[in-house]
């Protein structure tokens, strides 16, 4: 329960239904005195508000402090991504170390039956165990992040959000069940970046992935300058120096901290991934895959190869590494990786 | 519902209930010039006079407060202010907190305060605040006062003692021990929560951290909270089985430690209440869960007000690292019953036989045996 709509609805449905539920809220990270401000997950206000929302439910609540584990898991995680020039997701180290990692194992741990969060998406029972497809609200879908949730996970888990039409009929049913969040805004952005400008957090852990560097043509001319490899990603046109308007980020070197740069076109049809997770036994398939959260769906062959796989999409496309591609099959997931 | 959770607060006594009940239901304000403040001011004083008596301080020496978290942050704004602060390893947040800054005296293994470094403290800052607590919260270990007492009265140095937790349950005469002061809380005796007290020996100068009307001579603003003194005054001298409590704390121990449980600080001397237990390998917050549904109320090292718990900066101090997010406090209330020991025994079983996970962290039951500090 991170105090917001989603989870204190989820709460409540699980109560309805006359389960016996235990609300837990995990400490992320500790706000400090920044405590109010609105639509950032888990700060002090946060907290306050889902033990209101399980008083009023009449659920046990609790908080376990998991600053120590965000830190190292996630967030540290997340600098060192940008420091080896990726682009990393930390939603998704978060869902797999925290959320389904130390939480799901605390709820077996208490005999809990099942663990259920606000995540929007779908866990549908299927012939060969349980599916996880795409929230009925494809605005509100989540399931791109959660592609790494294993199939022990999968079956533990509840998703009762994502059968919901849209968001505002959670917020009408928190209403009606008389929870002071029901108005709260959405959460937004990286959770533990609340300015919205991650630099500050690469800042604290990897100072020097934020360090000038060179900005060089593909044939290795110096264009420019640059302040920090942290600042840029694959395929990108914003803050490259005036020589190379017009041109994008093609690859990052954190050993020499250049950024290559060439025109557009930074597209290719063969990717690699790595850390793949099947929800499917693997084979050589044919699906649709997304890149980015919020990317259209592409065509591709998929081939495994032990953990890793092998994309050969049908048009190129930008790859980020450190983004995930995560492989459907209509509504449903049947897997994905992380961009190498 | 089992609740052995009494260093949290300890149930109320029906005799300061009914000394509250008739506070409220007398009403007045002790500082009105009227009958009804002249009757107020009565109980107020007759209070104060209680509270002096148990202590072996003088009347006028009694501030009456909101509780030990303002009269320890009083002691250290009114004899820390021109003084270097030593303070206790294992102090409360209520002193950690108001004193920042403060040069930290280390504990021994055993959780006790280390008389050697603080007598060596003392020789660099010989006329410092030294702040102690007689009982620790979260381990029921008790420092020596007596020992600290002798230090800074021979250094000339000022000793603030914590007695939060120590009040009824382990008493002593600290003031004539050498301490300068004393901060107590009633609700942690049996009285209701909302009045403590700081206590001083005669003759020090107390600025005031909240000066408003000038009430409690100058030294502590606002008006009395009447019916919780008056609470607090009967309960500070109530009858405490100490043997019988100390017989089922140390049986619980015992049971607990067959199950797999450490017990820290259990070779010092103790509160007879109190006992801090370590599960290898699992986590405080999980037991705290696991028992808390199974009813029983017990806590965990150092919750903050959100409830969340962080690992114990009394453990970490005992040199406890690996256990310093795996011990929960069980502590007895006054009114404890045989009954609710076996509950708690019951629950603790289950709970240990599904949980515990000594291998993860690399230790093992028998380890520690050959630990005279760790387990009994």
């Amino acid at each position: 329960m991170s105090g917001g709509v989603d989870s204190s609805v989820v709460a409540g449905l699980m109560a309805r239904e006359g389960h016996e539920v235990i609300g837990v809220t995990l400490q992320l990270y500790d706000h400090g005195n920044a405590t109010s401000r609105k639509g950032a997950c888990c700060a002090g206000q946060d907290i306050h508000d889902a033990k209101r929302v399980a008083d009023k439910l009449g659920v046990a609540h609790y908080v376990i402090d998991s600053e120590t584990r965000f830190k190292q898991s996630v967030m540290s995680v997340f600098a060192d991504a940008y420091a080896q020039g990726q682009t990393p997701v930390p939603c998704i180290a978060c869902n797999q170390h925290l959320k389904f990692g130390d939480l799901l194992e605390m709820a077996r741990d208490l005999g809990a039956d099942a663990l259920a969060t606000g995540h929007y998406v779908r866990r549908i029972e299927g012939a060969a165990g349980a599916e996880l497809h795409k929230a009925v609200d494809e605005s509100r879908d989540q399931s791109w992040f959660l592609f790494a949730t294993t199939q022990e996970q999968l079956d533990y888990c509840r998703f009762p959000l994502g059968d919901f039409a849209s968001k505002s009929e959670v917020r009408s049913l928190a209403s009606e069940m008389g929870l002071v969040v029901a108005e709260k805004p959405d959460s937004q952005d990286i959770c533990f970046v609340p300015t919205g400008s991650y630099a500050g957090v690469v800042q604290a852990f990897r100072p020097d992935a934020l360090e000038e560097g060179e900005v060089v043509s593909e044939g290795g001319h110096v264009l420019g300058r640059h302040q920090g490899i942290a600042r840029y990603t694959i395929g990108q046109a914003k803050r490259l120096p005036d020589k190379a308007a017009h041109m994008v980020v093609k690859s990052i070197e954190p050993a020499t901290r250049r950024i290559i740069v060439g025109p557009r076109g930074a597209e290719s049809r063969m990717i690699k991934l790595r850390d793949v997770n099947w929800l499917i036994s693997p084979g050589e398939l044919r699906a649709t895959v997304k890149l980015r959260a919020r990317d259209s769906l592409r065509a591709s062959n998929i081939y495994p190869d032990g953990r890793d796989a092998t994309l050969e999409l049908d048009e190129p496309a930008i790859a980020a590494p450190g983004q995930a591609a995560v492989f459907y099959e209509g509504s449903r997931i049947l897997g994905g990786g992380f961009i190498v | 519902m089992i609740y052995l959770d009494a260093n949290a607060t300890e149930p109320l006594r029906p005799e300061a209930r009914a000394a509250v009940l008739s506070a409220l239901d007398q009403g007045g304000n002790p500082s009105s010039v009227h009958q009804a403040g002249r009757a107020a001011r009565k109980v107020l004083e007759e209070a104060r006079e209680r509270v002096a008596e148990f202590a072996n301080a003088r009347p006028s020496d009694v501030i009456f407060c909101a509780g030990a978290t303002e009269a320890d942050a009083l002691a250290v704004h009114a004899f820390g202010a021109n003084r270097p602060i030593l303070v206790g390893a294992t102090e409360h947040a209520a002193i950690r907190a108001a004193a920042p800054c403060a040069i930290t005296i280390p504990v021994r293994a055993n959780g006790q305060a280390d008389m050697v470094a603080l007598e060596r403290l003392l020789v660099v800052h010989p006329d410092a605040l030294v702040c102690l607590m007689a009982a620790n919260n979260e381990t029921g270990v008790l420092h020596d006062i007596e020992i600290a007492g002798k230090l800074c009265s021979n250094a000339g140095a000022l000793l603030h003692v914590d007695a939060a937790q120590a009040i009824g349950r382990a008493n002593q005469n600290w003031l004539a021990l050498g301490a300068a002061s004393l901060a107590i809380s009633g609700h942690k005796f049996g009285a209701p929560v909302g009045a403590g007290a700081l206590i001083t020996r005669p003759g020090l100068d107390i600025q005031p951290l909240i000066k408003g009307g000038g009430q409690e001579l100058g030294r502590r603003g606002g008006t009395s909270a009447l019916p919780a003194i008056a609470g607090m005054a009967v309960a500070i001298g109530a009858a405490y089985p100490s043997e019988q409590i100390a017989t089922w704390r140390d049986e619980i121990e015992a049971f607990c430690c067959a199950h797999g449980a450490l017990a820290i600080g259990a070779t010092a001397p103790r509160l007879p209440n109190t006992t801090c237990l370590a599960l290898p390998g699992v986590r405080a917050e999980t037991q705290l869960i696991a028992l808390d549904m199974a009813g029983i109320c017990v806590s965990a090292g150092s919750a903050c007000s959100s409830g969340k718990v962080a690992a114990s900066h009394v453990l970490l101090a005992m040199g406890l690292e690996q256990l310093a997010d795996q011990a929960i406090r069980v502590s007895l209330p006054w009114n404890a019953e045989a009954s609710m020991v076996q509950k708690f025994q019951s629950a603790y079983a289950n709970m240990a036989s599904r949980l515990a996970k000594r291998d993860s962290i690399g230790l093992t039951t028998a380890d520690h045996c050959k630990d005279p500090i760790c387990l009994k």
